[in-house]
């Protein structure tokens, strides 16, 4: 080839180059104009769109900013229009389930808590509540306060910041997520405090929690639940029926309630469809069914549905909170009689699940009666939410891909696991 | 360690809101010809004991238990993979035999070889009528070559990229997925991770302060000392 580099060729197709026939330095000719586009357009061979026009594919990822980490869809256009989004991952693929089988029952605490990674406390709590149940053990009840209280504090965080990264997906940037991280701010706070990490929380033990919360502690939560009402109301002011955000999401990524619940969809999503399933109210496990609550519930099933549900739910999740709050007894808050170290718990199997924020959180284990699981299985919501990603995709445009994509709620460190 | 008096207690349990796994096995084997049902009891959580599906039946005892109203149970929660090595079991057999002081049962214990197969487990719930857990699983014959188990991906489509998690990591192959392809794996890995037989690509990187297992392997690959 020439010397003449390949933006000297653009420029001259753009007509913006050296007029003269020679080149700029007169020794080598201007290259004719390329005859289509640089981007690779193929016709689809055998097909009969291959007559109407040409599809085109797109990597979208792994890194890409609205992919929400490393996480790709391959996506085929007609035009404007999605004919075909396959999603890709895996990259972050640690094999979470052998690392556990390898270790001792106490020692996957601390795993669970990286899987989805803003959420560590209900992670913990999923885990111990399967291995409670396939030993038999039962925690004290100032600790069952003391999981609602933070399990609940922790959908708060998780609804506000999904509602920041969607609007900041739609172009909102930093101002909604800079308000959602403010909150997150003080809630993580309050979590270093009762369990000295701000995220990797490992908080929760068979039979109990880890530490006793403090009188001041509880009183700042209180403080702090008081206050979340009114962050709330400043959000809805600026969102629930902001012209761009409505035009941007309502009618958009629909999905019926007969396919969620065919696909195992769970948690917001799934009721954003119209389903009133929520497993704090369909199987209560902990002391659930002691607290007056709601399950708000869709009617479109649309991107707007599942951001409302989300703002519903932290209202809801706000009375849970301040119900606990008034009620928490004082006790202990570690069963005496549950062993951690030496644990080794019956031959048998057992799956228990929660509600998470993202969804249902399933562990599954498999006891051959040795101190290590013979099987350890995490049943991750945001990866079984990503089964009809493309069935919600189809016919919408790439951009709004990426705001379905983004109301799913996925976190890849339990996607990929 | 399978003991048959406890095994048919255990069936009289029932799994939360559903009739007991007797009366399950009884309109299961009466609606679909040909169907024997296993029991696999579960001794830690009795509720969640477990049937184990012929694997050419499975799709239409599936279909059965998601359509039937008696079960209704539309949600596929969870499936996963189980692999088990070849082991020596235990079992009890109670053997009946009339003397002249009447009859007498007598325990006797077996030991026997069982050959390793993997397994599908998959738990069914109902969200309408909210009930469940149902456990079925469907076994392979052998770790080997005859890995193949019925896809219930066109029962419920919550399986989809869950057998394929199964299929990437434990290597069982449904029949019937309509897109059964490596989903954590790269396409071009060969082995199954999740084995227990699994073993590591022998892949060792230079490290300055190898500790533990990190320092047999560095002896292995540098046992001069390598690049120190």
């Amino acid at each position: 080839m020439s010397r003449q580099t390949e933006g000297q060729q653009f420029a001259s197709a753009l007509g913006m180059g050296n007029a003269s026939p020679e080149g700029p330095r007169g020794d080598s000719p201007v290259l004719p104009p390329p005859a289509g586009p640089l981007y690779e357009a193929k016709p689809k061979p055998g097909s009969a769109r291959a007559a109407e026009g040409e599809t085109l594919e797109v990597a979208v990822g792994p890194h890409h900013p609205s992919t929400h980490g490393v996480f790709r869809m391959d996506v085929v256009l007609d035009g404007e229009r999605i004919i075909s989004l396959k999603p890709r991952f895996g990259y972050l693929h640690r094999n979470h389930e052998k690392l556990c089988e390898g270790g001792t029952y106490l020692m996957a605490i601390p795993y669970t808590d990286r899987l989805d990674y803003f959420c560590s406390l209900t992670n913990n709590w999923a885990y111990v509540l399967a291995v409670e149940k396939l030993a038999g053990v039962e925690a004290p009840e100032r600790a069952e306060y003391l999981r609602v209280i933070t399990a609940e504090l922790t959908r708060l965080l998780n609804h506000s910041c999904l509602v920041g990264f969607l609007l900041q997906d739609m172009g909102a940037m930093g101002t909604p997520l800079m308000y959602a991280f403010r909150e997150r701010e003080k809630l993580v706070d309050l979590f270093e405090e009762l369990t000295g990490a701000r995220m990797m929380c490992n908080y929760m033990r068979f039979g109990g929690c880890r530490t006793d919360a403090s009188a001041g502690w509880l009183e700042r939560t209180r403080r702090v639940v008081d206050d979340f009402p009114r962050f709330l109301d400043e959000f809805e002011d600026l969102l629930t029926s902001n012209e761009i955000l409505l035009a941007r999401t309502q009618g958009v990524g629909k999905l019926s309630a007969e396919l969620a619940i065919n696909a195992g969809v769970t948690g917001p999503m799934l009721r954003a469809s119209g389903v009133a399933y929520d497993i704090r109210k369909a199987a209560p496990y902990g002391i659930y069914e002691r607290f007056a609550f709601r399950v708000p519930v869709g009617e479109h099933g649309d991107v707007y549905d599942r951001y409302m549900i989300r703002m519903l739910e932290m209202r809801e999740s706000v009375r849970i909170l301040k119900q606990a709050l008034k009620e928490i007894p004082e006790g202990p808050v570690l069963n005496p009689k549950a062993r951690r170290r030496n644990f080794r718990p019956p031959v048998g199997e057992a799956y228990g699940r929660l509600e998470a924020p993202k969804g249902e959180l399933g562990f599954y284990l498999i006891s051959d009666g040795s101190p290590r699981p013979y099987r350890f299985r995490i049943r991750a919501p945001s990866f079984i939410n990503l089964t009809i990603l493309e069935d919600m995709c189809l016919g919408h445009t790439l951009q709004d891909a990426v705001i379905i994509l983004g109301s799913v709620d996925i976190v890849m460190g339990e996607v990929d696991r | 360690m399978r003991d048959p008096e406890k095994s048919s207690e255990l069936e009289e349990t029932a799994p939360p809101g559903l009739p007991s796994f007797q009366e399950i096995r009884r309109i299961l084997e009466e609606r679909v010809e040909g169907l024997r049902l296993e029991f696999i009891p579960n001794p830690a959580a009795p509720d969640q004991s477990s049937f184990c599906v012929p694997t050419e039946f499975a799709l239409e005892t599936a279909r059965i238990l998601r359509d039937d109203p008696r079960f209704a149970l539309d949600f596929c929660s969870n499936v996963t993979g189980v692999d088990w090595l070849d082991q020596t079991v235990e079992e009890t057999i109670l053997h009946r035999e009339t003397t002249d002081e009447g009859e007498r049962t007598i325990k006797e214990i077996v030991r026997r070889r069982r050959p390793g197969f993997l397994e599908a487990v998959y738990h069914l719930y109902s969200m309408r009528a909210r009930r469940g857990p149902l456990v079925i699983r469907q076994r392979t014959a052998n770790r080997i070559d005859r890995v193949r188990v019925a896809s219930l991906t066109p029962i419920w489509r919550s399986a989809e990229f869950q057998e394929r998690e199964v299929y990437d990591l434990f290597g069982v192959r449904f029949e019937g997925h309509p897109d059964l392809r490596r989903i954590l794996m790269w396409d071009e890995f060969k082995d199954y991770p999740m084995r227990k037989d699994y073993v590591e690509p022998d892949d060792y990187e230079y490290e300055p302060t190898p500790q533990g297992e990190a320092a047999a392997k560095a002896r292995r690959h540098y046992p001069y000392g390598g690049a120190r």
